[in-house]
This record gives C-alpha cells, sequence and structure tokens, in this order.
C-alpha cells in the first residue's frame, strides 16, 4: 500500500518539475553518518528560514530545496560576491531499509539535521542459537 | 619576494582558487556523489556598499554567536572563530559517509575602504548569517552644497 502511495507521489512531482524550470542554485555542503538506529545528515543552508525550506521524498529520492533570505539594504551595490545564488538544491538516494515516514528535520542556525530511522525489521539484532 | 619561488602552501591556495573557478564555469549539478568535496572557504563572503555603509555578509551557518571575534584594526576587519564538528567521534558504533561541512578555526579578513568609520559597527548572526554594518564617515558622504 505504501509503494503505491509513492508511486503516485512521485507522479505529481515529476509534473510539477517539467512546469518549473530548474533555477541555478548552490549544491549545499552535508555531513552523513549512520548508527544502528538512523542516518543523520547535516546540511549547511545559512540564510534559509524554516518556511522556505522544502523537504520531500519522491519514491527513494530525498530532495532538499531552499531559499535563503538575501539580507542587507535595498541600495547595496555588490562589491565582493563569493556566494552566488540564494538558493540550495541538493538530492540524495535513500536505501529501502530507511523509514521515510518517520524522518525528523529540525532547522537551527542555517544548519539543517535531518535524522532518518532505519525501519524496526532493518535494525541489528541478535539471534539466539536454540539449543535442540 | 620572486615570483617564480612562492611556497607549496601558495601553489594549494591557486589550485584551490582554480578548483573554485572551474565550480563556477561548470557548475555541479544538483545530484552529487554522497562523497564529493565543496572544497570552499569558511565562511563565505559577500561584500557591498552603500551611500552611507559597507556592508559584509557572512554565510557561517551552525555558529555559536558568542564564539564569533570580530575585530577592526588599521582598515582590516577581522572575522574568526570556530565550528566545531558534529560528526559522531570514532570508537562510536557509527559510520561517516560525508564530511564536506567545514569545522576547526577559522579567519578571513576584508579590507574596508578608508572612508569607513571603525567606531560605528554593528554586527548581527540570524539564520547562520552574520551581516556585519560599518558606517561610511560624515564628511565622505554626498552632500549638497546650496549656492548663496
Amino acid at each position: 500500500m505504501s509503494n503505491a502511495m509513492q508511486t503516485q507521489s512521485s507522479s505529481a512531482m515529476s509534473e510539477s518539475a517539467v512546469r518549473q524550470p530548474q533555477q541555478r542554485a548552490v549544491v549545499p555542503p552535508v555531513d552523513v553518518f549512520e548508527d544502528e538506529a538512523s542516518i543523520t545528515l547535516l546540511a549547511d543552508l545559512p540564510g534559509v528560514q524554516r518556511d522556505q525550506l522544502h523537504i520531500r521524498v519522491d519514491g527513494d529520492t530525498l530532495v532538499l530545496e531552499a531559499t535563503a533570505l538575501t539580507g542587507g539594504p535595498e541600495n547595496m551595490e555588490l562589491v565582493y560576491g563569493e556566494a552566488q545564488f540564494p538558493a540550495y538544491r541538493r538530492q540524495f538516494t535513500l536505501s529501502r531499509e530507511l523509514d521515510t515516514a518517520r524522518i525528523e528535520a529540525q532547522l537551527r542556525d542555517g544548519v539543517l539535521r535531518l535524522t532518518i530511522p532505519k525501519a524496526e525489521a532493518a535494525r541489528p539484532r541478535r539471534i539466539d542459537v536454540q539449543a535442540g | 619576494m620572486n615570483p617564480m619561488f612562492r611556497s607549496s602552501a601558495d601553489l594549494f591556495a591557486e589550485l584551490n582558487r582554480m578548483q573554485s573557478l572551474l565550480d563556477q564555469v561548470f557548475p555541479a549539478t544538483g545530484t552529487s556523489s554522497i562523497r564529493s568535496m565543496a572544497g570552499t572557504t569558511f565562511p563565505v563572503l559577500n561584500v557591498g556598499t552603500t551611500p552611507a555603509s559597507v556592508e559584509v555578509q557572512a554565510l557561517a551557518p551552525g555558529l555559536d554567536p558568542s564564539s564569533l571575534e570580530i575585530t577592526i584594526d588599521r582598515g582590516l576587519l577581522v572575522i574568526a572563530g570556530e565550528r566545531r564538528s558534529e560528526l559522531p567521534t570514532s570508537g562510536e558504533r557509527s559510520t561517516v559517509y560525508a564530511h564536506e561541512r567545514f569545522s576547526g578555526s577559522f579567519r578571513r579578513v576584508v579590507s574596508l575602504p578608508e572612508d569607513a568609520d571603525p567606531a560605528r559597527v554593528e554586527a548581527s548572526y540570524r539564520d547562520g548569517v552574520l551581516r556585519i554594518s560599518v558606517a561610511k564617515r560624515e564628511s565622505s558622504l554626498p552632500r549638497r552644497i546650496e549656492v548663496n
């Protein structure tokens, strides 16, 4: 059943992707690490507020998209710029044992922390050997 | 110093610069290897001017604002601080797949224009962006001269 739902959402997503031409965006640097219970992803998204961050799971693809606020006075003239686009985009391929329904996201001081738990069945467990 | 005899550190700085130029011409696509390196300096800086001030923006996410050290000395604005790694330490039962985010201490220097007034500086930190506004001296502001 969950599979059918994912297929539906993926076709809806591809339609919207066709309608909106992809804008140029910065690929944000990430840290990814895994422990027994989950995979944690940290991404640098400076200048992004919570409502400007969009995280979606499309089939087995995790997509992060965000828009940063370009602060500063109206009449400012840029004289030196290393940051080029006020938008971020990056996607990852997830593996099957991850429980995408229970992803937790936290955004603090421009750092996104995503926790993707593993499905119960995929966690390591000890197998008892029965005497027989 | 003879430019032919640069230290090897300078050579790496040059290579980094070339790499960032290449990244600008051939920007990375949205999908990248989970192990790729971003290879940029930290924090990324943008500098702008308005008629009344010089604006410096540093994209420095995940910092404790109280740990930032911002100084102005002889026309140089120095932003220094440290960002701790949030990766689990080795020995814990975990595996690290990507380590692209900067960690460690950093220091960046911006040369301010002559008319910047080091006595009037404002700094704020929000959503991982440090904004520093240095006012220009009154004497350098454009003004209208009335003809009597």
